[in-house]
């Protein structure tokens, strides 16, 4: 008996809820201990679940709800009718739209441009030896460590003299914002992209050189494809990075002519919006907005959930 | 050297390196200069003041409050947030044991791997607006909606939340709310990420563990808290930057920004406050240097003090 419990344990012991164990201790009656665990691990799990679930449920029902449904039964999961002209009201007035195309505009140049002169850099910064290689691969490094708020102020200034004689580098400028966005994701892409550039063998670059391959071609035929497994972490990183970003967008979009309006991206426009809706009380605009901002990310998450997982963990283990 | 290899050194290096220069290293490397200035921001008007901002910095007493606030982030947030990421994590691989199927992991572990992650993948903002929600200070928010309903709460007197200065054990209760959102936020990501490194662990320590008749909780602290050792360590460097970078949620949540009076200060919203609002550059920049090198001991001495020799399996 004693062997059996024994081997009971160890089947059922380490980790992975992905292997299977052999089925030998199946028939065994599973133990009292273990049975009352499973049970307290599954109501640990369930509780912080429903914690993050529910908030988020409840706004995307809420923005389905007539507003008067909000302020009668605000904590209820029953919609009544469904509110369309929520999303409408919030996509169009609430400015919902023109966030979601600046926020594209700019993320899509952003990453592509990063990923791109990211990957050029940290490639030369790997495998040619030059003077002065160290040193501008520290250089790139210490963005890591400095707080952004250092340099907003002087960031600011820079940006706003630039527009003084070229417009399009100036504040409120949305190819400005992907110029700083492609510069302030570097540091990390860089580093990121170095120590996976380096693992890849010379023999193949070697070989594509022998067979006549200029620098350039042998950049973008063989080592990217290459360093494809990296670039996608990367990717996925700087995505939801730039798509996130807000304090640079606060600080930069403004419009200082007042004249124009100001393109806002989508984390900068949620907070105008939830002032905004807050004097209104538009309670259910606001909602609809929340959701059509989370809704699109967490789908794509579930989608590609163990894309995201592991390029996300993946970026902060290396 | 091979021909065309400088041209194309050079070539490949240029645009990303002009682009960090003019908007990262410039700025970082004016502020530094301007710290030593009384320049107001508005004006080109600005006189060399020496280290007199940098003295001046040790007396404000909203600095003060601000350093001791940042602290107290980056003292919870990390401890909390590791350890209910451990606990979870533990669970998920371990508290199948003994089903009858012989599952090692918890029934239905992918699913809440799943679930816990969503907070990461929103943006802290959004995470705020809709948190300014779950808190409103009306019975319409959905937590004094909950306690209300369930006679919790006098309705007559709801919570105030991140508007609520009153200290508990010493720390505005603002601070606490605010605190459990970073903690909501980041638990799932540092979950997923020891789950991994929980499965990485080869079986055989832990069945020499289970001959040798360790326990549950005994093999948490002797075989996967100390395997899992670098990274936690990872964990808290990344956690305590996270802890001094909680501007999204204070700018967004409390009432004007930083407020209620002062209550829920950080560096990052004095520097925010002293530039903008009171158009003080010149010493903004001096705060904002005091913080850069704060945070560079701070992770330093987090990697010093979590460094230990790598156990190679």
């Amino acid at each position: 008996m004693a062997d059996v419990v024994v081997n009971d344990r160890r089947t059922a012991s380490g980790g992975g809820g992905s292997r299977r164990a052999v089925p030998k201790a199946a028939a065994e009656p599973a133990k009292i201990g273990d049975k009352v665990f499973g049970g307290f691990s599954h109501l640990f799990l369930i509780v912080w679940a429903l914690m993050v679930v529910y908030p988020i449920l409840w706004v995307v029902i809420s923005s389905f709800k007539e507003d008067k449904y909000i302020i009668k039964e605000p904590l209820s999961l029953n919609p009544h009718a469904l509110q369309w002209d929520n999303f409408s009201r919030a996509w169009t007035k609430g400015g919902l739209g023109e966030f979601f195309f600046n926020t594209v505009i700019v993320v899509g140049g952003g990453v592509i441009l990063t990923m791109l002169l990211g990957s050029m850099a940290a490639y030369v910064l790997a495998r040619y030896e030059f003077p002065g290689n160290r040193a501008i691969y520290f250089l790139f490094l210490s963005g890591l460590t400095l707080p952004v708020y250092l340099a907003v102020v002087p960031l600011y200034k820079g940006v706003f003299n630039s527009g003084v004689s070229i417009p399009l580098l100036g504040l409120n400028s949305r190819f400005m914002l992907i110029l700083v966005y492609v510069a302030w994701s570097l540091s990390f892409t860089i580093f990121f992209m170095h120590s996976f550039f380096r693992t890849l063998p010379t023999s193949v670059a070697e070989a594509a050189l022998v067979d006549g391959a200029s620098h350039t071609t042998l950049f973008f035929r063989v080592m990217l494809p290459m360093a494809k497994p990296g670039l996608i972490s990367i990717g996925i990183f700087n995505v939801l990075g730039q798509w996130n970003q807000w304090y640079l967008p606060t600080v930069l979009m403004q419009d200082t002519t007042g004249a124009g309006k100001v393109h806002e991206v989508l984390a900068q426009g949620l907070i105008s919006l939830s002032v905004q809706q807050g004097y209104k009380s538009d309670w259910s605009g606001l909602f609809a907005g929340l959701t059509m901002a989370m809704l699109p990310v967490l789908i794509v998450y579930i989608a590609f959930q163990r894309q995201v997982q592991a390029g996300l963990t993946g970026g902060i283990s290396k | 050297m091979r021909h065309g290899k400088a041209r194309f050194v050079v070539g490949f290096l240029a645009l990303p390196v002009l682009l960090f220069a003019f908007y990262v290293v410039w700025p970082f490397a004016q502020a530094v200069g301007y710290s030593f200035t009384d320049w107001g921001g508005y004006s080109d008007k600005q006189n060399f003041v020496g280290v007199d901002n940098y003295v001046r910095l040790f007396k404000d007493e909203l600095v003060h409050k601000a350093f001791w606030h940042n602290v107290f982030f980056l003292v919870t947030v990390p401890l909390f947030t590791i350890a209910l990421a451990l606990f979870f994590a533990f669970l998920l691989n371990v508290g199948g044991r003994g089903d009858k199927a012989g599952i090692r992991g918890v029934f239905g572990s992918s699913v809440y791997k799943v679930i816990f992650f969503f907070p990461q993948v929103l943006s802290l903002v959004l995470i705020a607006v809709m948190w300014q929600q779950i808190y409103r200070t009306d019975d319409q928010g959905l937590l004094n909606g909950l306690l209300i309903k369930f006679g919790l709460l006098d309705p007559q007197h709801p919570n105030l939340f991140v508007a609520d200065p009153t200290p508990i054990l010493g720390i505005p209760a603002v601070l606490w709310w605010l605190l459990l959102i970073a903690i909501w936020s980041g638990v799932g990501f540092y979950m997923v990420l020891f789950s991994a490194a929980m499965q990485g662990i080869p079986k055989d320590i832990y069945e020499a563990a289970l001959l040798d008749g360790a326990g549950r909780v005994h093999t948490f602290m002797r075989i996967t808290l100390p395997l899992l050792r670098d990274n936690i360590s990872v964990a808290w460097v990344y956690l305590g930057i996270t802890a001094l970078d909680m501007f999204a949620l204070v700018y967004v949540m409390t009432p004007s920004q930083g407020g209620p009076d002062h209550a829920s200060e950080i560096f990052a919203s004095v520097i925010q406050f002293t530039a903008f609002n009171r158009g003080q550059f010149g010493y903004a920049c001096a705060l904002g240097v005091a913080l850069a090198i704060f945070t560079m001991l701070i992770a330093a001495l987090q990697l010093r003090i979590t460094r230990r020799e790598r156990i190679e399996f």
